[in-house]
């Protein structure tokens, strides 16, 4: 069977698991809509959320990034797993003891306000979206190279199936469906990774082969021949850093905190039936995103070393296979500037402008020709990041099965968190907006017959972002980490460890927060993107790393304010001393 | 002041001073060895790798994951002895 057919049998496969499971789990009270009932147990709950969490950026991208990047990578490794020990230890077992629905809920009926609510909704729906979009692309990048679909085709398919699964089975649908995209989509990273490590290293664990020596008897460790090669190519060493170390040290944080206030994954732990459930659920969480995250540096670096091995200095016309496939797609270009039809790859850009325009003729090695100009610097090629780990299993000469199963697990990657975003988006709307402020009055049918809309009409809302991605998606998507860590944390935190913390400093604190880390990145990123350079940055810290400083702004305001103002009520001080002991948690409940 | 208030605020207080020790542990690991003393650890080497790499990369994960699981544990302890537990809670 070729490539293409295994590859539609696969992704074909999973869709109808993953209805099957839909229909199997259909959601038939707000409860089951909103926490899958509360009954979850702690080990499905933490399968459920590794794949919640782990999308298409972690997927696809984060090996890509960290093969090109190499130490300085180690801000999302940190960041994206060092998020949940605050998440647990923190945030996790004190919202499951309050027992609600959503996240906003929580800093609603802890700070008395429908305004708090209300700015919670916006912090959420605002960080939510800009996140979903990115996994709508990352389904049509997947169907575009290995179905040969459009991407848009890619995307609405893509929409369908997460419409059959969210809109049906709300909670409970996606929770069951997750487990099962958890499945897919490790075993699709691991089994590449696995075959690369003992191609390269005869070491079939891949955590440990990037450190074990290189088998082509140079007696050099991966990372030592690594450092190397790319050090005469005119790199900088792969593992050495080239950020500031404060700016190393506020991305690190902002996506650290940002990951323990990210709505998605808080309301997953209010799904599991007991506190001691939550706590042990982080940590089942933990350990199985940490399966990939520990094997994606080790991905990136044979990645990079299989790719330099490659291409360098080999012709053009001798070029393994999947270098015209991806050439095809426009995500690798090559421009022969010295005329000797061999690629030569190096530091520094090689085109103008950097993305690749091609015409529409061949040139005379059977290269797609570029409008593009030509650069100073001796390097030819262009490769996007993003195909790092697609194109692995290719580059590895790995059987097509592989490959199927990569297209495969990326899609399960992106659809388990555009599932996951959505279902907070709608429960935020139908249960904080509607039920809790605009329409109190809805009877309990009424409300999940909104949270169905409402789930429908964030699944299209995304799918046009996938479709006609504004060009700004991708670098927005960093940005909803450093929004989460300046506006939601502080409030969860203090709402919990501070019985001094009132509505007026909470709500100061998380739009000052919102609005500073808001702004300095507009600034930067859209308005004035020429003085995007650490001597124009506050204190040396990138767009990246300020929500940490918003964090801190945050807490500061908040807790200043509170204290100028007058306490919070004994009803919210009972609250606070309730959600603090285990004992007495019923499954979350309606009020 | 009851003592059930009072043994609640000991609970707490035993909870906090937990949370502390771990939230070090946290701190030195990631924002610690991974990120601040990272070019010093890297004179160092372990398994093939520079030290402070490998704890930028690797080993910091290990010990979240690790200390989620010790902080469940050690709670789970603590819910007992100030019998504030959850076990008798309907699942």
């Amino acid at each position: 069977m070729s490539t293409q057919m295994l590859t539609y049998l696969f992704v074909g496969l999973s869709f109808a698991l993953y209805i099957g499971i839909a229909i199997w789990s259909r959601a038939s009270t707000t409860k089951d809509f909103y926490v899958a009932g509360g009954g979850v147990h702690p080990m499905v709950n933490g399968m459920a959320t590794a794949a919640d969490w782990m999308s298409a950026a972690s997927f696809i991208s984060m090996a890509g990034i960290i093969s090109f990047i190499g130490r300085d990578g180690s801000v999302y490794l940190l960041g994206w797993t060092g998020g949940y020990v605050l998440l647990a230890l923190l945030l996790a077992p004190y919202l499951r003891k309050f027992g609600r629905f959503t996240v906003p809920d929580f800093i609603g009926e802890r700070y008395y306000s429908g305004a708090a609510r209300i700015v919670a909704v916006v912090c959420l729906i605002f960080v939510s979206f800009t996140y979903v979009a990115g996994q709508m692309r990352g389904v049509g990048i997947v169907f575009s190279r290995f179905l040969e679909v459009d991407v848009s085709t890619g995307v609405i398919i893509g929409m369908a199936v997460v419409f059959m699964y969210a809109v049906l089975g709300g909670m409970k649908g996606i929770t069951y469906t997750q487990v099962a995209q958890y499945c897919v989509l490790i075993f699709a990273y691991m089994v590449p990774a696995v075959f690369i490590s003992i191609m390269i290293t005869d070491n079939p664990i891949p955590q440990l082969g990037f450190g074990s020596e290189v088998n082509d008897g140079s007696g050099l460790s991966v990372l030592q021949k690594l450092d190397a090669v790319l050090l005469d190519l005119g790199f900088s060493a792969y593992t050495e850093g080239s950020k500031s170390t404060i700016d190393v040290f506020a991305i690190t944080a902002a996506l650290m905190f940002g990951t323990a206030g990210l709505p998605h994954v808080l309301v997953r732990f209010f799904t599991v039936p007991k506190v001691s459930d939550a706590r042990l659920s982080a940590g089942y969480a933990l350990a199985f995103i940490a399966i990939l995250y520990t094997t994606a540096p080790a991905v990136a670096s044979f990645a990079r070393l299989n790719l330099v091995d490659t291409v360098h200095n080999t012709p053009y016309e001798q070029a393994p296979e999947w270098f015209g496939n991806w050439e095809n797609t426009g995500l690798i270009a090559w421009q022969d500037k010295n005329d000797d039809g061999i690629m030569q790859y190096g530091a520094g850009v090689a085109l103008s402008p950097a993305k690749p325009a091609f015409t529409e003729q061949t040139g005379t090695h059977g290269q797609r020709l570029l409008e593009n100009k030509p650069t100073a610097v001796a390097n030819e090629l262009y490769i996007d990041r993003d195909i790092m780990v697609l194109a692995n299993p290719e580059i590895a000469g790995l059987p097509g099965w592989v490959i199927a199963l990569v297209a495969a697990g990326g899609v399960a990657a992106a659809l388990s968190t555009a599932a996951g975003l959505l279902l907070v988006i709608s429960s935020s709307i139908s249960h904080d907006l509607l039920k809790k402020t605009l329409l109190p009055k809805i009877t309990e049918k009424q409300e999940l017959l909104y949270a169905r809309l409402a789930a429908a009409v964030a699944v299209c809302i995304a799918g046009l972002f996938g479709i006609y991605p504004p060009a700004f998606v991708a670098q927005v998507v960093a940005f909803a980490f450093g929004l989460a860590a300046a506006s939601l944390f502080p409030a969860l935190l203090l709402g919990i460890f501070s019985k001094r913390a009132n509505k007026e400093g909470a709500i100061s604190g998380m739009l000052v927060g919102l609005i500073f880390t808001f702004t300095y990145i507009v600034y930067f990123k859209f308005a004035a993107p020429e003085l995007n350079t650490a001597e124009f940055w506050l204190w040396g810290i990138s767009p990246e790393g300020i929500g940490t400083i918003g964090m801190i702004l945050n807490f500061v305001i908040a807790i200043t304010v509170s204290r100028l103002t007058s306490k919070p009520p004994q009803s919210v001080l009972e609250l606070v001393d309730n959600i603090r002991i285990p004992s007495g948690a019923k499954a979350a409940t309606h009020h | 002041m009851s003592s059930n208030d009072n043994n609640n605020r000991e609970y707490w207080k035993a909870n906090l001073s937990l949370l502390a020790k771990l939230l070090t542990l946290w701190f030195i690991v990631s924002f610690g060895f991974g990120i601040i003393m990272v070019d010093w650890l890297d004179q160092f080497s372990l398994f093939g790798f520079k030290l402070g790499f490998w704890f930028a990369q690797q080993g910091a994960i290990y010990v979240f994951v690790a200390l989620i699981f010790i902080y469940a544990w050690r709670m789970k302890a603590l819910d007992r002895q100030f019998g504030v537990g959850d076990d008798e809670d309907q699942a």
